[in-house]
């Protein structure tokens, strides 16, 4: 229900996997080294300066912004806070307000990410270690539920939130009457569904390898299941943990339809990207708020990204990847 | 309106729940009755999942598909009205060309970018560094992603001064400013390069990684056959790392799927720049034409449809062998 191809990369895992042993000719030394090093600074100077832009001008005068290119900072230097001040705590309709949106997001992902981490985790140990009959057929359903797009659930979620289940015209389970702050548990809700055929996938390609001889051992001393989940499995599978749960926040954080159809419009439950994307809309060429907003929505992600890049790497390269 | 307590008081009872949930599941059921046990525990460690699973994503999918039958609310049956519309209208064949544009352009354009940048920085000195920064807008959502570039590409009329880069060399080079996001049909275009932005560093740490897998006696024997750069590349790299270019090509080609994100904070699909994404969230969340909407979704699926039923077979492939 993501956008995964999963099952390819674990196919080529082989082919993926880094070689221990590093080689020293490769392609590069043969190509012109020159023409690879102008063609590397080319990419790398158009993949950093767009961000560097923005950067640079959130922290310029909403004057400077409006009148000139924010590469004149560099001749005519002069740094304001006001952009952040104002899009974070002005009570202004036009202004951003974005510190209750940042908490929304925060609000959003956290139980998100515990709760897909768990549920994921124990399918996947299920899946792999419990034998029961049809076990391969669930495993393959839970697999091709990963590549249907989240949008053929959007209409009827919905519609369970707010109209219940009815069978003809008789209503057997009500709407569930959810105000304010109560909203949160319906994103909750569909992210966590959202995320699981991927979670359970990853988590599987990791616990499904370890050993069996463990297990059996332990069963053979009378370790119940949840015995054995808990203190072999959880031990072993950190880092997988650790790569699935910095993609769920990822996914969570960045996500702007889910949020959109399950918050959307709602001050209270909308997150980040929502807001922007509405200040995007009524408010395009405000860019002293525009920058300053997308500097205050991306900065967690990059600290985390950047922190923990090595468990994102090995979790690609495992064969899960969301958009 | 936009009070702080209750949402805090909400992410103590999410976190809550959390524990509860988990210390029900591991614990409690450890101590049911040693009869049906492994019964209990297969409910408690599969039973969530699955169930969620059922709610959230599988009873909808199967509810989508019988509402693109429907009209506005649902109520009547319209037969294939919902989709002759979706091919007829010229509104949506805009939306289906430029949706193609998407699917063909970017995992292509990412792919090739990915492995070029790939294979000029392979061993290079700060090669870690030279990753990380084609690597990070990754971590940036598509919304601050589209408005980064839509500062790029903000356009002033020819008098004032330019305040967006690309303008802003059009100008140098004495050319006149250009409406980058306005102008159709190219404005698609330039709405793919956001998506191309973001997801040429997938590729280049997938390919860079294969890139490095290829084996040094293969590389040793064409070397000493004397073969040129572009033979190599061509007859010993990409044999080598063509199942890695396949992954990362249908996942590109997935996540085509969020030039939604794109496309709403960009243009909101003004300008002729719709796409299949932009047009279900519109019909059916707008609009009320959820008939139409579904319709749009189960294109979508259909889309897919040939990646899921691959997967499948490589997978039971796999677990056979096992």
């Amino acid at each position: 229900m993501t956008t995964a191809a999963a099952p390819v990369a674990s196919q080529s895992a082989a082919a993926v996997a880094p070689a221990p042993v590093a080689m020293s000719g490769r392609v590069k030394q043969k190509l012109s080294s020159r023409g690879a090093t102008v063609t590397a600074i080319v990419i790398a100077v158009l993949w950093t300066i767009p961000t560097a832009g923005l950067f640079i001008s959130s922290f310029r005068p909403a004057e400077d912004i409006r009148t000139n290119g924010w590469w004149n900072f560099f001749t005519s230097p002069a740094v304001t806070l006001d952009n952040y001040t104002d899009v974070l705590f002005s009570q202004s309709s036009g202004a951003g307000q974005l510190s209750g949106y940042f908490l929304n997001s925060i609000v959003i992902t956290v139980p998100t990410v515990l709760f897909a981490l768990a549920f994921a985790a124990f399918a996947a140990y299920a899946l792999a270690w419990i034998p029961f009959r049809g076990r391969s057929w669930i495993f393959i359903a839970i697999f091709a539920l990963q590549i249907v797009p989240l949008q053929m659930a959007l209409v009827p979620l919905l519609r369970l939130f707010s109209e219940g289940v009815s069978i003809g015209d008789t209503n057997i389970i009500p709407a569930p009457e959810l105000i304010g702050a109560q909203r949160f548990a319906t994103v909750w809700f569909a992210h966590v569904c959202f995320s699981l055929p991927i979670g359970i996938f990853l988590l599987h390609n990791f616990i499904s390898e370890l050993p069996g001889e463990l297990m059996e051992a332990a069963r053979m001393d009378g370790a119940s299941h949840s015995r054995i989940f808990r203190q072999i499995v959880l031990p072993l599978i950190g880092p997988a943990l650790a790569s699935f749960a910095i993609f769920q926040f990822l996914w969570v954080w960045n996500d702007l339809l889910v949020a959109l159809i399950f918050a959307g419009g709602n001050a209270q439950v909308a997150p980040l990207t929502v807001r922007l994307a509405e200040l995007a809309g009524t408010r395009g060429e405000e860019f002293q708020r525009l920058t300053s907003g997308a500097f205050v929505s991306i900065v967690i992600p990059v600290i985390i990204f950047l922190a923990l890049q090595r468990y994102f790497v090995r979790g690609l390269l495992a064969g899960g990847l969301k958009g | 309106m936009n009070e702080t307590q209750p949402k805090l008081l909400m992410l103590m009872y999410g976190v809550i729940a959390f524990f509860a949930v988990v210390g029900v599941l591991l614990l409690v059921v450890d101590r049911a009755p040693k009869r049906g046990r492994e019964k209990v525990q297969l409910v408690a460690f599969l039973g969530p999942a699955v169930v969620l699973l059922l709610i959230g994503l599988l009873i909808p999918a199967i509810r989508t598909f019988v509402l693109s039958f429907k009209g506005p609310g649902s109520v009547d049956w319209v037969g294939f009205a919902n989709y002759s519309w979706m091919f007829s209208s010229s509104e949506s064949r805009r939306i289906l060309l430029n949706t193609a544009a998407w699917v063909l352009i970017v995992p292509t354009l990412a792919t090739a970018i990915g492995m070029l940048y790939a294979i000029v920085i392979d061993k290079a000195r700060g090669e870690a560094f030279a990753k990380a920064l084609v690597f990070m807008p990754m971590a940036i959502s598509l919304v601050g992603a589209s408005i980064i570039w839509r500062f790029v590409y903000t356009a002033r009329p020819a008098e004032q001064e330019q305040i967006g880069l690309a303008n802003q060399l059009l100008v140098m080079l004495g050319g006149s400013p250009y409406r980058f996001l306005q102008d159709p049909p190219w404005n698609t275009f330039f709405l793919i390069v956001i998506l191309i932005w973001i997801q040429a560093g997938f590729a280049m740490v997938i390919l860079s990684a294969a890139i490095k897998a290829v084996s040094a006696d293969v590389i040793e024997a064409a070397r000493l056959d004397g073969v040129n750069a572009w033979q190599m590349f061509r007859n010993v790299t990409l044999p080598s790392i063509r199942p890695a270019v396949v992954v990362v090509m249908v996942t590109i080609s997935i996540a085509t799927l969020k030039a939604f994100d794109i496309v709403r904070t960009t243009t909101g699909g003004q300008f002729d720049t719709g796409v299949v994404a932009t047009a279900l969230y519109d019909q059916a969340f707008r609009f009320g034409e959820e008939g139409k909407g579904s319709a749009l979704a189960v294109l979508l699926f259909v889309l897919v449809l040939p990646i899921v039923v691959y997967q499948v077979s490589v997978l039971r492939s796999q677990r056979e062998i096992r």
